[in-house]
């Protein structure tokens, strides 16, 4: 380095007849640090009551804003308490520095009484208007999805069939491996604990119609949705967030794109075409899994157990999961879609949107086969 | 300030940059003198934004050597690297500020890593900054999102000025500015200049800046420093590139009235 560390921020105080001269030196920078600050308030300190204050520069090494805001910022203080103050042994760049980093007091902050009921009450009001709010956008979004899905039934022309397969493709082709995988274990692992109860009763082969009606009723389509709305619905988000962040959702607009035409329906409609593709595959995965493990365990057959199942379930049992699929799909798509667009300038409200989209993905999810429940059971299906 | 060395503040030798089997630079020489604002011009994708960030270490190199404040930066250790990183400021173009952070604290973000003070400092410094730079006080709460356009621009510039660098690195100061907050910008960096002893290397289009607080033009082209120089030099030089970037329409203004007629007759 061609220039040595220079000495850390000091002074010397010398009187002089009427004045008190205090002599900087060493160099007076920021990246001394606290050294800096405690220097500058200990040069305050000194120079507090004397009538007259001479501030000499003439051995600071090395002089930069922050020491030459802290520098100033003492003399005001020293004016503040009646002194009358001056610069000596200035020289042009110091002066220029102390004319360009003046001490200015800071504005004085307007400090409200805090009222901590009150403050509780507006941001429960706050809140409150946020949540109201959110049902409004949902709804209107919903209407505006409606509105634009009728224009392409009605219009053909409209639809954008390669942006919808390009989507498919990685929601449902991508999702492929991970679905069959985690069906295949929950499917084996259910299994196997519906063959350790029945057993006790000697009626370990109505393990197969367990497992069977859960897959296909429930397990299926609510494990291939949950794993859509972590997978599809955060990358739907955060995809749809970083176009509004960059302003190409504003770009879309005005060249006379609808972001609704372009962007969220032909992601919906892919996932209301995946998810049926993916339950399917779940379906039959979670079916595999109990089949094993009924081999392993019992020594079913493979055989034995297709029979079983295609004696002792309906074809109703299988549709009751597959028809759940599409709904999940559109839950999944409108929230992805919403909290997309509710995204703000920051990295961080990215962030947040990507989170509460897939934790009220799956929320709703959840709540949704829930109604489906009581609606199947209610017609008896 | 302390006696100034005339080593140069940037030295980079026989540098090789390339993206698969496109090479952009190539055996690329520069020095960047010392205490000087040194304007740094070249086409679109020649490799200016490619230069400044193999000099800031965001790009590897093939070959080459790169030296700051006379240390190779290849044969630093990890430490040496983020002291000889406190050294330097730089203001990226689109102003990188952090998008979850207000303006004050990202302007002291550096601070809260580099040193020690305590928070009220830390607060005044910022407000000091943010005056130095010409924004009004009330952006120090801001998010970066709810800023215009030139006062991101000042407000990244605030963020590079920090810790008071030795060297400030600029890329595209006044692009998006209009003219008379650009006219303002350079003002400021020539103060900055003059009282920091402030060394500033400035990837820029902007003529007006050339013109008027650039003491050294370096031009690029073809991946190899052509030309460095005064604005005279480079206006005196008869590379085809130069004649049309310093001779052309656009340059008419700022070039001497004598040049500016003989322009408009021809």
């Amino acid at each position: 380095m061609s220039n040595s560390m220079p000495a850390e921020p000091a002074f010397s105080v010398e009187s002089d007849g009427e004045t008190l001269r205090l002599v900087l030196r060493g160099a007076w920078t920021i990246s001394a640090s606290r050294t800096l600050e405690n220097a500058a308030d200990a040069l305050a300190a000194a120079g507090r009551g004397a009538a007259r204050v001479a501030i000499d520069f003439a051995g600071v090494a090395r002089l930069d804003t922050a020491g030459a805001w802290l520098i100033d910022k003492a003399r005001a203080r020293m004016a503040a308490g009646g002194s009358a103050t001056e610069y000596r042994s200035l020289d042009s760049d110091q002066s220029l520095l102390l004319r360009e980093a003046a001490y200015a007091p800071p504005a004085p902050e307007a400090k409200g009484k805090r009222r901590p009921v009150v403050d509780f009450l507006v941001r429960l009001g706050k809140w409150s208007a946020m949540i109201a709010g959110n049902v409004v956008t949902g709804v209107s979004f919903f209407g505006e999805l409606a509105a634009a899905a009728l224009r392409v039934i009605f219009n053909p022309a409209l639809s954008r069939p390669t942006s919808m397969i390009y989507h498919m493709e990685s929601f449902a082709l991508r999702a492929v491996p991970i679905i069959v995988t985690i069906n295949f274990l929950v499917g084996s692992i259910v299994e196997q604990q519906g063959l350790y109860q029945l057993r006790r009763f000697g009626a370990s082969t109505y393990a197969i119609e367990l497992i069977a009606l859960l897959v296909l009723r429930e397990l299926g389509v609510l494990l291939s949705s949950i794993m859509v709305a972590g997978r599809s619905g955060s990358a739907i988000t955060a995809e749809l967030g970083s176009m509004k962040m960059r302003e190409e959702v504003d770009a879309l607009r005005v060249m006379g794109m609808a972001p609704i035409e372009v962007l969220v329906l032909p992601r919906i409609l892919a996932l209301i075409f995946s998810l049926p593709l993916l339950t399917f595959i779940a379906d039959i995965a979670g079916l595999g899994g109990g089949m094993v493990t009924a081999y392993v365990y019992e020594g079913i057959s493979f055989q034995a157990f297709i029979t079983r199942v295609q004696d002792y379930i309906g074809l109703n049992t299988f549709l009751v999961g597959l028809i759940k699929a599409p709904f999940m799909a559109l839950v999944v798509g409108l929230i992805a879609c919403v909290e997309g667009f509710r995204v703000q300038g920051s990295a961080e409200s990215l962030g947040r949107q990507v989170t509460i989209s897939v934790v009220n993905g799956i929320f709703m999810v959840i709540f949704v086969d829930g109604l489906f429940a009581i609606f199947f059971a209610g017609i008896h299906y | 300030m302390g006696p100034r060395s005339q080593e140069p503040i940037i030295r980079v030798k026989g540098l090789n940059v390339g993206f698969g089997s496109k090479r952009v630079l190539m055996d690329l020489d520069l020095d960047v003198p010392p205490g000087q604002v040194t304007g740094f011009v070249g086409g679109s994708g020649q490799g200016k934004s490619v230069l400044t960030r193999a000099i800031l270490g965001l790009l590897p190199k093939q070959s080459g050597t790169i030296e700051v404040f006379a240390e190779n930066i290849d044969r630093l250790s990890p430490a040496e690297r983020r002291a000889l990183e406190r050294r330097w400021g730089v203001m990226f173009q689109g102003g990188a500020l952090f998008s979850a952070l207000t303006v004050k604290q990202n302007i002291q973000a550096p601070m809260r890593e580099y040193l020690k003070l305590s928070q009220p400092v830390m607060d005044e410094l910022a407000l000091l900054k943010i005056k130095l730079v010409g924004l009004p006080p009330d952006a120090a709460e801001k998010f970066p999102s709810e800023l215009s356009g030139g006062m991101v621009k000042r407000a990244a510039l605030a963020r590079a000025l920090a810790l008071d660098p030795e060297l400030l690195f600029l890329d595209e100061p006044t692009s998006g500015l209009d003219p008379i907050g650009a006219a303002e910008f350079d003002d400021l960096i020539a103060t900055l200049r003059a009282t920091l002893g402030l060394s500033v290397f400035m990837v820029t289009h902007d003529l007006d800046s050339l013109y008027s607080i650039c003491d050294t033009i370096a031009a690029l082209a073809d991946g190899k420093v052509i030309a460095v120089g005064s604005l005279s030099t480079m206006l005196a030089s008869d590379h085809p590139w130069l004649r049309t970037y310093f001779h052309g329409k656009r340059a008419r203004s700022i070039v001497a009235p004598d040049h500016a007629a003989m322009g408009a007759q021809s």
